[in-house]
């Protein structure tokens, strides 16, 4: 068993203060690099999309997992970015600009929605954020001189610094050169005093308050990192989509990054991650399923979304922590063998609110 | 008396659906001194320090702190003039550890901007080492360093009582309100909690208001007490003036008077 000594202030907000925790993500990080060393082309592609999504879940878990504010409309997010990002380089914006001006467009329209949603709660929010999804897709879908409409919008060539980027390991590349901001850029905003307004936000509102925080403006904050964050992985989308039309942007591709948080734990980085692995796991699984499935139930159209849901609704009912809670009880289990016992992860007494004595 | 006084409350009305849960309340607290609100339970005073943190507003009636006038403020600007408080069902950020509970305490005097904070400049690291400094006087104050690290939701209730204290009090406020400090405590965290408010008292110079229905604990270091039943205010004096108030002994026998 490891146990932590700390010698200063400065080990809390350093990230990674463990040698373990060092260790493994430094491997992490080495296999990523070397990735196309030891990939096939098709899974290469295959692991940048993972990369991408894993942005995109990173931008709902933002939202979601820290700010507890749900959204059944980040879909747009990610059409909007793909869509903008398009549109500009294909008047020749390079994409460079092009990533800096989606990423703040995206952040701009996000911050609107946080206006408009900052006073509603649950329920209510669901609701608006599923319509402003429906309008973001006729939006696309309507505004054919802009968007090209239902028959699509193809997306320009990939080009970097006046440098084209054809091969699958050079769009690899820029994948995790932007995860890896996305990554730092949220794990930096937690250990400062916008991100714990955020967890503040989330877990009593008045409170935070009562403590002087701006709880509107926190959730428009929220919000607009949030859509930056999911319209960049819509600009890196669009690259790994080549075609672009307005219905891969719908409620099923919200639910699916709804999906990828709640299973793989809501509020932690981590948790988007794992759940953007599970998501790419997903589809094999499924192809699989269909085969051994009789044909009356495998051919069913309704199939996917049906397996979404369920799995949201097995995990909320059966590890609400998601894929991160078992990986830390996992790793607890391994730091304090053989002393780990069943009851450590058992719930302590939790409390009434009314309790107390007259 | 209301020239030198630090809070000063003035014909405080609300109704909630034709009930007066307050009326027409007015008193004052004077820098320094301990402020007890007693009074049976629904008689209102949990809906006074409401009130006075903006989260419910009045139907009539002022309410003044120093040069403020709180009624002119937005909920989340009542901390910037000093006065932070507790909550009678402790209100804690259930899934931060009790160190990110403590910091978001010292929002007000920390500036947020999420561009800086994505980048965590140099200057957001300063000013986060600096006031983790803050925060630890306070753990070191509360005795609660053990807990630190823990998740609220971890934490035995005494403990969350008192984080829920030391989160106030990094906001360094002039004024606390206490809604219920040691209701649910055994009586030696109880009387933990009266030590503790003393040197509150004496060592930060904080006013403290604090509603209690533990009279042991009013008797001890409450200056000045306010009963108040239905509403309505009954007496204001000193801790043996309203034990022996013939009117206060009613309301809480359940005789009307
Ligand atoms: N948000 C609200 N909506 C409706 N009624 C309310 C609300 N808040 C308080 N009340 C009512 O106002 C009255 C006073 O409530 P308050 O919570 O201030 O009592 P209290 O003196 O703090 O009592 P206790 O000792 O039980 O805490 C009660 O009748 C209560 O039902
Ligand atoms: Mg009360």
């Amino acid at each position: 068993m490891q146990v932590l000594f700390k010698t200063c202030y400065e080990d809390d907000i350093r990230f990674l203060a463990k040698t373990g925790e060092k260790v493994r993500v430094g491997l992490v990080i080495a296999a990523l690099l070397a990735a196309p060393l030891w990939l096939q082309n098709y899974y290469l592609a295959e692991l940048g999309l993972l990369l991408v999504y894993a942005i995109a879940g990173i931008g709902l878990m933002i939202l979601t997992g820290y700010t507890g504010q749900v959204s059944f409309g980040h879909a747009a997010f990610l059409g909007i970015g793909a869509y903008c990002h398009s549109i500009l380089i294909s008047h020749g914006v390079p994409f460079s600009v092009s990533v800096i001006l989606t990423t703040a467009f995206s952040a701009a329209i996000g911050m609107a929605l946080g206006r408009s949603a900052s006073r509603m709660h649950g329920f209510y929010l669901a609701i608006a954020t599923l319509a402003f999804l429906i309008l973001v897709e006729t939006l696309l879908g309507e505004w054919t001189s802009m968007t090209g409409g239902y028959a699509g919008l193809k997306v320009p060539a990939l080009v970097v610094f006046g440098m084209p980027l054809k091969a699958v390991w050079q769009q690899y590349y820029l994948d995790l050169f932007f995860v890896l901001i996305v990554v730092m850029a949220a794990a930096n905003l937690f250990r400062t005093s916008t991100g714990r307004s955020f967890l503040a936000v989330r877990d009593s509102e008045l409170s935070a308050r009562s403590l002087g925080v701006n709880v509107e403006w926190v959730k428009i904050q929220s919000f607009g990192v949030s859509a930056a964050i999911t319209g960049l992985a819509g600009v890196l989308l669009a690259h790994h989509l080549h075609y672009l039309s307005p219905e891969v942007f719908n409620v099923l591709e919200s639910l699916k990054l709804m999906l990828m948080i709640v299973v793989g734990g809501l509020g932690s980085i981590l948790g988007a991650i794992f759940g953007a692995i599970l998501i790419s796991l997903l589809p094999i699984s499924i192809s699989f399923l269909k085969d051994v499935l009789p044909p009356g139930i495998g051919q069913q159209a309704g199939l996917e979304p049906l397996l979404f849901g369920l799995i949201i609704v097995l995990f909320i009912v059966f590890e609400p922590l998601g894929i991160y809670g078992r990986w830390m009880k996992l790793r607890y289990f391994f730091e304090t063998f053989p002393y780990c016992r069943k009851s450590s992860f058992v719930r302590q007494k939790s409390y009434l609110r009314t309790e107390r004595l007259r | 008396m209301s020239a030198a006084a630090m809070l000063s409350v003035r014909n405080l009305s609300i109704m909630f659906g034709g009930v007066h849960a307050v009326e027409d309340v007015s008193f004052d607290v004077n820098p320094g001194e301990v402020f007890a609100i007693i009074g049976p339970n629904g008689a209102g005073k949990s809906t006074i320090f409401n009130l006075i943190s903006r989260l419910y507003e009045p139907c009539s009636g002022t309410i003044h702190y120093g040069d403020h006038d709180l009624l002119e403020l937005p909920a989340h600007k009542i901390v910037r003039t000093g006065i932070a408080r507790t909550f009678q069902n402790i209100e804690l950020f259930e899934q931060a550890t009790v160190l990110q509970n403590l910091l978001v305490g010292r929002h007000r005097h920390m500036s947020a901007n999420p561009l800086t904070a994505l980048a965590f400049l140099p200057s957001v690291r300063k000013s986060e080492l600096e006031h983790r400094r803050k925060v630890e006087d306070v753990i070191d104050l509360l005795d609660i360093a053990q807990y630190r690290d823990e998740r609220i939701a971890d934490l035995p209730y005494g403990a969350r009582k008192n984080v829920e204290l030391a989160r106030a009090l990094c906001a360094e406020p002039t004024l606390l309100l206490l809604d219920e400090p040691a209701s649910g405590l055994s009586s030696e965290e109880s009387d933990d909690v009266g030590f503790w408010l003393e040197d509150i008292k004496h060592d930060l110079g904080v006013t403290l208001v604090m509603v209690e229905h533990d009279m042991n604990l009013v008797g001890s270091i409450a200056d000045r007490v306010m009963a108040i039943n239905d509403g309505r205010l009954i007496a204001i004096g000193t801790p043996d003036e309203i034990r022996d108030n013939q009117e206060v002994q009613q309301a809480y026998l359940g005789v009307s008077a």
